[in-house]
């Protein structure tokens, strides 16, 4: 059974990068959009199949434990209805000229070398490796971010580029400051940066380097989290690329690097004179929900407006895990999940909306649920559920973070409380225009396909009404590791 | 440890911090760059002497890296980008040189501060190293947002990444030093030819307003 799973890792890691090998070569774009849903496909059944087979024994470099597989498993299958959703899409970006054959050749590629990079930097089970895998699936998002060539889209790559590059030299200084801690108690070399190895010993670290390490390590990855004040990339970079990278990375990227300051915050709390993590994070989360609430009201362009909404649920998500306790890590982990999946959801519904009408402007779009019925229900049940209305999956979730911070922290409550109001206000001033307003532009039916959309949203209707109790079980007890 | 082998690893780290001051009075591009050349210079002796105390023959790798590709290819390339795009007279920098030089030595003393108060039980020479690390990666970034020409951001990205490199061969026996600044060189890589192909002259903030709502698509 051992060499079995330890396959289904390898199978997770290895499937993407003969998968990119393959599309780089391949030159017909309906075959290699094939082959991109093919592999993912396959991938997911891999990460899957790491559910019920017995788990590898970590190794220097790569684990799969209880907190990590939620993530693995949850990446894999957004990247693959990604890719259903991005054969439909990219079909129509070729008719319209956006994109050429060459470009989509190189789109294809990208598109699984980030994968490999996002499931390298979950089972990874060495700090550094981790900080190389964020860098590379950061890269290869900045790749196609600007694929579209346009001045708009290059400034979003560009701008993306030097904060994340900046995000990603901020958080290895922490990195290297963990081995600095490390290294007097476990010794110099490789095991001084398994995180395994790492959290077993972490008692006996020096608190104050931990300290300034978690600091680094935060504010580093939190750039990629899109926490403020270090947001300033994301909705840019949401905005002027390819829908389908904007649903992976609201969807996926942003949880890796919140994967990566969640083991941090593990460290750290293994540690009993260090700084307690909780704080930080609680000040970062609070302050992005209503910094990105308040944005919400002028934003002019569709994807911006969902992009800052992503900003908001991120900072909703990383104040839970601040608070901690198991109750609220049950109600983050819970919220990441319903969060990946309603605003990937709403993605694909843009993308196809933006492509039937020929624009973003929210103001030239109205009237979604005349003209084009099931995209427009799509999206009001989308909206519906991230704005948090019961029944969905995200009420339960928010209504957790709230009546937990209650129990806890009331004064913390209320912050939390106004900002998602705040957001709901916007969100639904918004989606009665777009979907319910005089019908204006095109009227054209849309060649869109439905079920990436649809299967999210069910997925999060269910997940709203109820929770399957094996699901609980292994939430709670994966709450639990969290601390 | 021998004093005069810690003495020259501190002279040669002390150097870096001192050439990062450089960086940041320069107002031409051309001095900017070669003021880069030199910190690359300077960075590559150090690692190598560390490689040499330490007895990592590994990290002599990072050194040549560092030499060749940081101090040679880079700083010619983009001679020859700053030429193709004709910013060569550009004087470019955004804040007063005394206020940035001010900040700079409130950014030193701050990471000497918080580096040495931190680390008082590690090893004197990765302490020190630490402590001129955090201070070449902050007036690296100082550098990064008092430009407003995209080139020298990514020069003063480059030093702020040569600092990391500092930290990095300062931790004894730490792995994937090589990796890592293989991996930092092909990311550079990267940038140059973007700034290249792209022909990004100015980072996109811009005071104007105007100019902002345009491609932020409020006005569209």
């Amino acid at each position: 059974m051992t060499a079995f799973s330890l396959d289904a890792v390898a199978a997770i890691l290895l499937i993407p990068v003969f998968a990119a090998a393959l599309l780089a070569a391949l030159p017909k774009y309906r075959i290699s959009a094939g082959v991109n849903v093919a592999a993912s496909l396959l991938t997911l059944l891999a990460a899957l199949s790491l559910l019920v087979t017995d788990r590898p024994q970590p190794g220097q470099y790569l684990l799969v434990d209880d907190l990590n597989i939620v993530f693995i498993v949850l990446n894999t299958f957004v990247g693959f209805t990604t890719s259903v959703f991005s054969a439909s899409y990219i079909a129509h970006e070729l008719e319209s000229g956006r994109l050429t054959v060459p470009n989509l050749r190189f789109y294809h590629a990208m598109y699984q070398v980030m994968m490999f990079g996002m499931n390298l930097a979950f089972v990874s089970n060495n700090i550094g490796l981790m900080w190389v895998a964020v860098e590379l699936a950061t890269l290869t998002t900045v790749l196609m971010v600007g694929i579209y060539r346009t001045h708009e889209a290059l400034e979003a790559a560009w701008k993306y580029f030097i904060l994340g590059s900046v995000g990603i030299a901020l958080a290895l200084f922490g990195t290297i400051l963990v081995y600095m801690a490390a290294q007097p108690v476990v010794g110099e070399g490789t095991n001084a940066m398994v995180w395994t190895v790492l959290i077993a010993h972490a008692a006996r670290f020096d608190p104050a380097l931990l300290n300034v390490a978690f600091i680094f390590l935060l504010l580093g990855y939190g750039t990629k989290v899109g926490l403020a004040p270090l947001h300033a990339w994301l909705p840019d970079a949401h905005a002027e690329g390819p829908t389908p990278i904007s649903a992976v990375l609201s969807g996926l990227l942003l949880n890796v690097a919140l994967y990566a300051v969640l083991r941090f915050k593990l460290l750290l709390a293994a540690s009993p004179e260090a700084i307690a993590p909780g704080p930080l994070m609680i000040t970062m989360g609070l302050t992005s929900l209503v910094f990105a609430a308040f944005m919400l009201y002028r934003r002019r362009d569709i994807k911006r407006l969902f992009a800052y909404s992503s900003i908001e649920h991120m900072g909703i998500i990383v104040f839970a895990f601040g608070i901690g306790g198991p109750l609220a890590n049950f109600a983050g982990l819970l919220h990441m999940v319903m969060h990946s999946l309603t605003k990937s959801a709403i993605f694909f519904t843009v993308g196809h909306i933006a492509q039937v009408k020929g624009t973003q402007n929210i103001a030239e779009i109205r009237g979604l649920t005349e003209t084009h019925p099931a995209l427009g229900w799509a999206l009001v049940i989308g909206v519906v559920a991230i704005a948090g209305l019961p029944p969905l999956g995200i009420f339960m979730s928010e209504f957790l973070v709230v009546s937990s911070t209650f129990a806890r922290h009331p004064l913390l409550a209320m912050p939390l409380v106004f900002g998602i109001l705040l957001a709901f206000g916007a969100l639904l001033l918004r989606l009665t225009g777009v979907a319910f307003g005089e019908p204006r532009g095109s009227t054209a039916p849309a060649e869109a396909s439905y079920i990436p959309m649809y299967s999210h949203l069910a997925l999060v209707f269910a997940a709203g009404i109820y929770l399957p109790p094996p699901l609980v079980t292994w939430f709670q007890h994966v709450a639990s590791i969290l601390g | 440890m021998n004093g005069l082998t810690f003495d020259i690893a501190h002279l040669l780290a002390g150097g870096l911090v001192l050439v990062s001051f450089m960086m940041l009075y320069q107002d031409r591009l051309f001095a900017l760059i070669n003021v880069f050349a030199l910190h690359a210079i300077v960075l590559a002796l150090s690692v190598a002497w560390q490689a040499y105390i330490q007895d990592a023959h590994h990290l002599y790798v990072t050194a040549a890296i560092a030499l060749v590709f940081k101090a040679i290819v880079i700083p010619v390339g983009l001679h020859r980008i700053i030429q193709r795009l004709g910013i060569h007279r550009d004087v470019e920098t955004a804040v007063g040189i005394g206020t940035t030089m001010l900040a700079g030595i409130g950014l030193v003393t701050l990471s000497m501060v918080l580096m040495l108060r931190v680390t008082p039980e590690a090893d004197p020479l990765a302490r020190e190293d630490l402590a001129f690390a955090l201070s070449i990666i902050l007036l690296g970034l100082l550098v990064m947002v008092t430009r407003r020409n995209a080139v020298s951001q990514v020069v003063g990205f480059m030093s702020l990444e040569n600092g990391l490199v500092l930290a990095a061969t300062g931790a004894k026996g730490m792995p994937l030093v090589v990796e890592i600044s293989v991996a930092f060189s092909i990311l550079i890589a990267f940038i140059v030819i973007g700034v290249f192909l792209f022909r990004i002259r100015e980072r996109f903030d811009s005071v104007d307003v105007g100019a902002l709502d345009d491609y932020r698509g409020e006005h569209r």
